[in-house]
C-alpha cells in the first residue's frame, strides 16, 4: 500500500540540499507514488537537479521572503493549496528550527496534529504510522494518524539513508504567498555565521565529543586537536554547552544534533540517555571515562577506563607521529 | 508591559516515570516540578519587566489535578500571578490542543509579549510556541538566545545552525527561549513566602469556551498503537588504562581504516 502524494520540506544552504531533505525524499519514494517538495526562497532552480535525482518531481517555491522567518509565509502558502484541493496526503519535514515553525503554523492553519521526533515511518492502509523515541530514547512508541490528512510529520535527521533514484530535474513552480498581516512581522536584520573548520558535525565520518570530564574549558582543545587529526568534527555534551565552554551548535543529543559517524569518540562523557539518543547510531563508539560504571561503556565498542588528561594527550601524540 | 510566560509542570526528568499502558498517557502520580526549560523564560520576562519599569509577569500553565508546585517556584522567582488550566478532559491532548487552550488563557490577559520555552523536557515536540502564535494570529520568533524591547518591537538573537540571526519583531508577539541562555534566579525565602498569597486563577476547559470533545484524546488526531523498549546496543571491550591504553585506540582506528 502506498499513499498517492507526499510533499517534503526542502532545505538548502548555498545551493546544496540538506542531507535530511535527501533522506526524507528517499523514504517518501517508498511511501507514495508521487513526491514533491516545497521550498522557502527564490532559487529553487539551483537545487531542482539535486531534488530530482532523489525522486522529487516538482518543487514549489515561495519566492523571495525578504528576510521574513519562514514559518508563517510557507505555512500560509501551503494551506492555500490544500484548501484549494491541491494538497498532498502527507507532509514530511526534517526537524530543524525553521521546519518546526513551518509544521507548527501549518498544523493550526489546517487544524491537523503534528507527529514529532519521528525516526521511522510506515504506511498503514491510507494513513501513516510514525515511530518516536521517548524518555530520552529508552522507549519507542508508534503513533498512527486518525482522521483526515494531510498528515504532518517532523522527522529526525539521519533516520533514513539517502539514496538517489536517478530522476530528472524537478519542475519548479511558484507558490502564492497570501497577504500575511501582522503575523508575518518578524524580520531577520542580520545573519551571523560562526565559521568552523573541517567537516560539519552531522556529516563528519569521525566525531570526537567532550563532556564535563574534561574538567575545564581550556581542555576542550584536546577534543578539537584529536578531531582535526582524524579529519573529523568536534562535538559536546549538553553539560559543557550549558556551562558556556562551547557553542550550542556542537551539542549532540536529544536537544542537539543527531550524528551517525563511522567512529564516535566520547571523552569524559557519562552517557546520559539524552546524549545517547543523539549518537548511539554511530557505527563504532570509543569511550574514555574514569568511572567504570559510566553508562557510556554500555554502548561502546571500545571502552577505556582512564583519565582523559592522561589518555588523550598520548593518543594525540601517537597520531601526530604518523 | 505585561509579559505572559507559559510554564509546564513536569515529572522530574531524573525520574521521568512511565507511560500508563491503559491510558497511554504519562503517569502523573509523581510530584511535578517546574520544567527547567521554562525557568529561562521566567527569568528573561522578569528582567524585561524590570527594564521596562512597569507591568508584570503572568504565568499560564496547563496541568493535571490543579497541580501548583511548579507554578509556586515561578511565582517565588517573582511572577505576579498565574492562570492554571486543569481539567480531566484534557488528558491525552496533543500539542495543537494544548496550544489552543494556552492561547485562550493567554488572550484573556492581553499581554504585549508571550514567552515560552523552545521545547518541554518531557514531550519535546517543539511546536507549541508557534502553534500558540498561529492560534492568536501573532508574529513569533523561536529559539531566542536573548530578547530586548525597543519601543513597540522586540529584538531577538535567534539561534541558527550556523550561528545566530538578529531578528526584529513587532509586539504583541510570541518568543520561544532556548535553554541555558540566562541564569534563572533562585527563589528567596521572601519570594517563597510571598508566592503563597499570589493569585492563581483556576480555569476549566468550559471556562475557556471549549467543548469536552474538542480536547483530549478525542481531538488528538493521533493514537498510540505500540509501546516498546528501544533496541539496545551491545557493550564491547572495556579495558583499564595502564598508561598504554591509547595504543589500543590507535590499533582500533587502524582496524577501521580511519588513520
Ligand atoms: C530534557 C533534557 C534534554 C537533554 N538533552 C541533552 C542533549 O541533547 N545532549 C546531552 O549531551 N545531554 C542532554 N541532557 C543532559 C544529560 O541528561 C546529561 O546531564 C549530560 O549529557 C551530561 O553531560 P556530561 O556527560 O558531559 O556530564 P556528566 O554527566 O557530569 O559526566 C561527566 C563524566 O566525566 C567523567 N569524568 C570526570 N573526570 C574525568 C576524567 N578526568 N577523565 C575521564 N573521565 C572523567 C565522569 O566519570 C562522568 O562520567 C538533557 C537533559 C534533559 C533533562
Amino acid at each position: 500500500m502506498t499513499l498517492s502524494t507526499i510533499w517534503v520540506h526542502a532545505e538548502a544552504m548555498d545551493g546544496t540540499v540538506s542531507s535530511t531533505t535527501l533522506e526524507l525524499l528517499t523514504k517518501a519514494r517508498d511511501l507514495a507514488d508521487t513526491v514533491a517538495c516545497f521550498y522557502a526562497g527564490d532559487d529553487a532552480d539551483d537545487i531542482a537537479e539535486q531534488l530530482g535525482e532523489y525522486g522529487c518531481e516538482t518543487v514549489y517555491q515561495t519566492g523571495d521572503l525578504e528576510g521574513a522567518l519562514v514559518g508563517v509565509p510557507v505555512a500560509a502558502a501551503i494551506a492555500e493549496m490544500v484548501d484549494a484541493g491541491d494538497g498532498p496526503d502527507a507532509i514530511l519535514l526534517g526537524t530543524s528550527y525553521d521546519a518546526r515553525d513551518v509544521a507548527a503554523r501549518l498544523s493550526v492553519k489546517l487544524d491537523r496534529t503534528v507527529i514529532t521526533n519521528v525516526v521511522d515511518v510506515e504506511v498503514d492502509d491510507d494513513t501513516l504510522i510514525g515511530t518516536e523515541p521517548i524518555f530520552g530514547g529508552t522507549t519507542e512508541v508508534k503513533t498512527r494518524f486518525t482522521g483526515d490528512g494531510p498528515y504532518l510529520m517532523l522527522v529526525r535527521p539521519k533516520s533514513f539513508p539517502a539514496e538517489p533514484s536517478g530522476g530528472p530535474a524537478a519542475d519548479v513552480e511558484d507558490l502564492d504567498v497570501p497577504e500575511l498581516g501582522a503575523s508575518g512581522g518578524a524580520r531577520v536584520i542580520e545573519r551571523h555565521v560562526e565559521e568552523s573548520e573541517g567537516p560539519k558535525l552531522d556529516e563528519a565520518a569521525v566525531v570526537v565529543a567532550g563532556g564535563r570530564g574534561l574538567g575545564e574549558e581550556e581542555k576542550f582543545a584536546m577534543v578539537e586537536d584529536l578531531a582535526k587529526l582524524l579529519k573529523g568534527a568536534a562535538g559536546a555534551s549538553r553539560a559543557i554547552v550549558d556551562a558556556g565552554w562551547v557553542p550550542y551548535a556542537l551539542q549532540v543529543g536529544q536537544t542537539g544534533k543527531v550524528v551517525k559517524p563511522d567512529v564516535y569518540i566520547a571523552a569524559g562523557i557519562s552517557g546520559a540517555t539524552q546524549h545517547l539518543v543523539g549518537m548511539k547510531g554511530s557505527k563504532h563508539i570509543i569511550a574514555i571515562n574514569k568511572d567504570p560504571e559510566a553508562p557510556i561503556f554500555g554502548i561502546a565498542d571500545l571502552g577505556i577506563v582512564g583519565d582523559v588528561h592522561k589518555v588523550m594527550p598520548k593518543l594525540i601524540e601517537a597520531l601526530q607521529g604518523r | 508591559m505585561n509579559v505572559v510566560v507559559c510554564v509546564k509542570q513536569i515529572p522530574d526528568p531524573a525520574d521521568p516515570g512511565a507511560l500508563d499502558p491503559d491510558t497511554k498517557t504519562l503517569k502523573r502520580d509523581v510530584k511535578l516540578i517546574l520544567d527547567e526549560s521554562d525557568s529561562y523564560g521566567v527569568e528573561m520576562a522578569l528582567q524585561l519587566v524590570d527594564a521596562a519599569g512597569e507591568g508584570e509577569v503572568i504565568l499560564v500553565s496547563m496541568a493535571p489535578n490543579n497541580e501548583r508546585s511548579g507554578l509556586s517556584t515561578a511565582l517565588a522567582m517573582g511572577a505576579a500571578s498565574a492562570t492554571l488550566i486543569s481539567d480531566e478532559t484534557l488528558s491525552g491532548s496533543d500539542a495543537l490542543t494544548t496550544a489552543k487552550i494556552l492561547a485562550a488563557a493567554i488572550a484573556e490577559r492581553e499581554p504585549k509579549l508571550v514567552i515560552t520555552g523552545s521545547e518541554s523536557s518531557d514531550g519535546y515536540t517543539g511546536t507549541v510556541p508557534d502553534q500558540i502564535a498561529a492560534v492568536l494570529d501573532l508574529p513569533s520568533v523561536t529559539m531566542a538566545k536573548s530578547i530586548s524591547v525597543d519601543g513597540d518591537q522586540v529584538k531577538v538573537e535567534r539561534q541558527t545552525d550556523a550561528g545566530h540571526d538578529d531578528v526584529e519583531c513587532p509586539m504583541p508577539c510570541v518568543v520561544s527561549v532556548t535553554a541555558g541562555v540566562v541564569e534563572p534566579r533562585y527563589p528567596s525565602f521572601k519570594g517563597i513566602m510571598a508566592a503563597k498569597s499570589k493569585p492563581v486563577d483556576e480555569k476549566t476547559v468550559a471556562d475557556l469556551g471549549f467543548d469536552a470533545d474538542s480536547v483530549g484524546w478525542a481531538a488528538a488526531g493521533q493514537e498510540i498503537v505500540e509501546i516498546a523498549d528501544a533496541p539496545q546496543r551491545e557493550a564491547g571491550e572495556v579495558i583499564e588504562d595502564d598508561g598504554e591504553a591509547y595504543n589500543r585506540i590507535v590499533a582500533f582506528l587502524d582496524e577501521l581504516k580511519v588513520i
